[in-house]
């Protein structure tokens, strides 16, 4: 993926994802990922999206989106019904965090999820130096407006994953302006991993 | 004066109108090859009034069904001579808007049952040479997209680019897509759901009561006197409540006064009970009491929310559906909509979904003309477009 235009979170998750897959967006926004995503690996897409004006840039853009909240949307989906499902930048928004990754499992295959890391360097600087509730590029709002309600960093998605017996088997960790490899916890401002669930052992 | 009728020409000649269309009449069902309808009765000969818009293509594949609600009728879009309105959905029809007539070919029909054109119960019994009144059989949504499906055939359109309605438009849609899934690639519901539900019907039962508790209705024998306007009138008066919202009747009347003061009487003191007055005598005037009576039946009938023949086939043939729902919409509610959406997504159906903002009721599907037009327009040219593709 070398277009400029797409956005670097988007790049990614257009990478992981095989060609001629089913996939679904959760809180899709104005469609543009998914578009992206069909036009470039032939995917078959559906969104779910609650903002009424992100529905009608979706229809306009040909996809199939589903105006509800995600989590009333994703009940309606029947088991296994698609390759992919992804969550991008909306776990840290959701109240039932964990009965949407769980749903996320029974709908799809494998999971793309991917949320602003708490534990950036400058968030870091901005509650320890400066004693203030960090705002950075990925964590954008002020401590008063912010939809953010869960706070939490690359390593406690990894450490959560192990307690849960989900498979991480792609992370991507990301910069302002990069792809960060050297210590992610500090330097990535927001992860990306591609997720399952290992079979429960009885 | 002058003006009024260079105003009603540009609107009537301008580059988005279809300008004057008329009436078309397709006769079928000639005894003994009766439509069976599904109470088991034989109806015979049957006539549907149609019209037509735009062009049917040389493949036969740009053709789109308009199904109207209730009180609707064939002429959905365009100009008769001398009329002061257009076709009832006729912003949505036309060059260059939702249903696109440069692009495809729009077919709407009068319902079986009807009374503008189509055979119902004021049309002549040919077998007793006078009209048919409770002669005539009780009719369903199914019997309705059955006669439907005759005027298709005659028009040798094999599969239709899109069926789309409103209301109990919404129902034909569903039950297109039920009867006949080889035949339509895209459905467009509109404010209906999978049922008829105890209150729509209960709303339903009132008008119908109120028709059949006028003097005048003589147990449906009345043609060729005096007709059951009292009663009619009150139907469509019950119905206009629901079809607006609180909000919306706020909106339009507040407590507005028609001469300003209280009468202290009970003429007719609110603009909203004007309003109301208004739409039931102006419908007395077109439409038909037994219509009313059977085709309210009809939607009652309406149920296929048990069974599974709306999502059996539809993902076999690839159909496409767009639901539309209204925020407002009190009578046909937002999630009788969710539930066609929950059922489709349960089969793997593809299917959108919105949920427009909206304050109008019911009415709506009739009024938010920029929000329809956006979702129906770029709906159906993907799927036109995946038609051409596959050609």
């Amino acid at each position: 993926m070398k277009d400029k235009t797409i956005k670097p979170d988007h790049k990614i998750i257009i990478d992981i994802i095989n060609k001629g897959s089913k996939v679904l967006d959760l809180g899709c926004g104005d469609g543009e990922l998914l578009h992206n995503l069909a036009k470039v690996k032939k995917i078959k897409a559906e969104g779910v999206e609650l903002n009424e004006e992100n529905i009608y840039s979706c229809v306009e853009k040909g996809l199939s989106v589903y105006h509800r909240d995600i989590e009333n949307g994703l009940r309606d989906y029947p088991d296994n019904a698609f390759d992919y499902v992804i969550l991008n930048q909306i776990i840290q928004e959701i109240k039932n965090m964990e009965f949407l990754i769980n749903e996320t499992f029974r709908v799809g295959k494998k999971v793309i999820i991917g949320f602003p890391n708490f534990a950036y360097i400058k968030a870091r600087f901005d509650l320890f130096f400066k004693g203030l509730a960090p705002v950075t590029s990925s964590l954008p709002y002020e401590w008063y407006n912010s939809p953010n309600i869960h706070f939490g960093s690359l390593k406690d998605f990894k450490t959560y994953c192990v307690d849960r017996n989900i498979k991480i088997i792609e992370a991507y960790y990301l910069g302002d302006k990069n792809i960060i490899k050297f210590l992610p916890n500090i330097f990535a401002v927001s992860g990306i991993f591609l997720i399952e669930k290992n079979p429960d052992i009885i | 004066m002058k003006d009024k009728i260079q105003n009603d020409y540009l609107i009537q000649s301008g580059p988005d109108s279809l300008g004057f269309v008329e009436t078309k009449y397709f006769t079928f069902a000639e005894p003994p090859d009766h439509l069976v309808l599904e109470s088991g009765t034989k109806l015979g000969p049957v006539t549907l009034a149609y019209e037509t818009y735009g062009t049917l293509n040389a493949q036969k594949d740009n053709a789109v069904l308009i199904l109207h609600a209730l009180s609707g009728d064939a002429h959905a879009a365009g100009w008769y001579e001398g009329d002061k309105k257009p076709g009832w959905w006729d912003n949505m029809i036309g060059p260059g808007k939702a249903f696109d007539t440069d692009k495809y070919y729009i077919i709407c029909s009068n319902v079986l049952g009807g009374c503008k054109g189509s055979t119902g119960p004021s049309s002549l019994d040919p077998a007793r040479g006078k009209p048919y009144g409770l002669d005539f059989p009780m009719i369903t949504i199914l019997d309705m997209v059955k006669a439907q499906k005759y005027l298709v055939d005659h028009l040798g359109i094999e599969k239709l680019l899109g069926v789309a309605g409103g209301s109990m438009g919404g129902m034909h849609v569903l039950q297109w897509v039920a009867s006949y899934p080889s035949m339509v690639r895209s459905a467009i519901p509109v404010a209906a759901g999978l049922k008829h539900s105890p209150q729509q019907i209960a709303f339903n039962e009132v008008g119908r009561q109120a028709i059949m508790s006028d003097l005048e209705w003589k147990n449906g024998d009345y043609y060729g006197s005096a007709s059951p306007k009292r009663g009619l009138a009150l139907a469509r008066m019950i119905g206009h409540i629901t079809y607006m919202s609180d909000s919306s009747m706020e909106e339009k009347f507040s407590r507005k006064l028609k001469n300003g003061k209280y009468s202290f009487s009970f003429h007719p003191d609110f603009e909203v009970e004007g309003y109301l007055h208004y739409k039931g005598d102006d419908f007395v005037k077109r439409f038909d009491a037994n219509s009313y009576l059977y085709i309210t039946k009809a939607i009652d009938y309406f149920d296929l929310s048990e069974s599974n023949a709306l999502v059996a086939k539809s993902k076999e043939e690839n159909i496409r559906f767009l639901v539309i729902s209204f925020k407002s919409d009190w009578l046909y509610p937002p999630y009788q909509s969710v539930g066609i959406v929950r059922k489709l997504k349960a089969g793997s159906v593809d299917a959108s979904y919105c949920e427009i903002d909206s304050s109008y009721g019911h009415d709506a599907f009739l009024i938010e003309i920029r929000e329809e037009t956006s979702l129906v327009k770029h709906f159906l040219s993907r799927i036109y477009r995946e038609v051409i593709d596959e050609r």
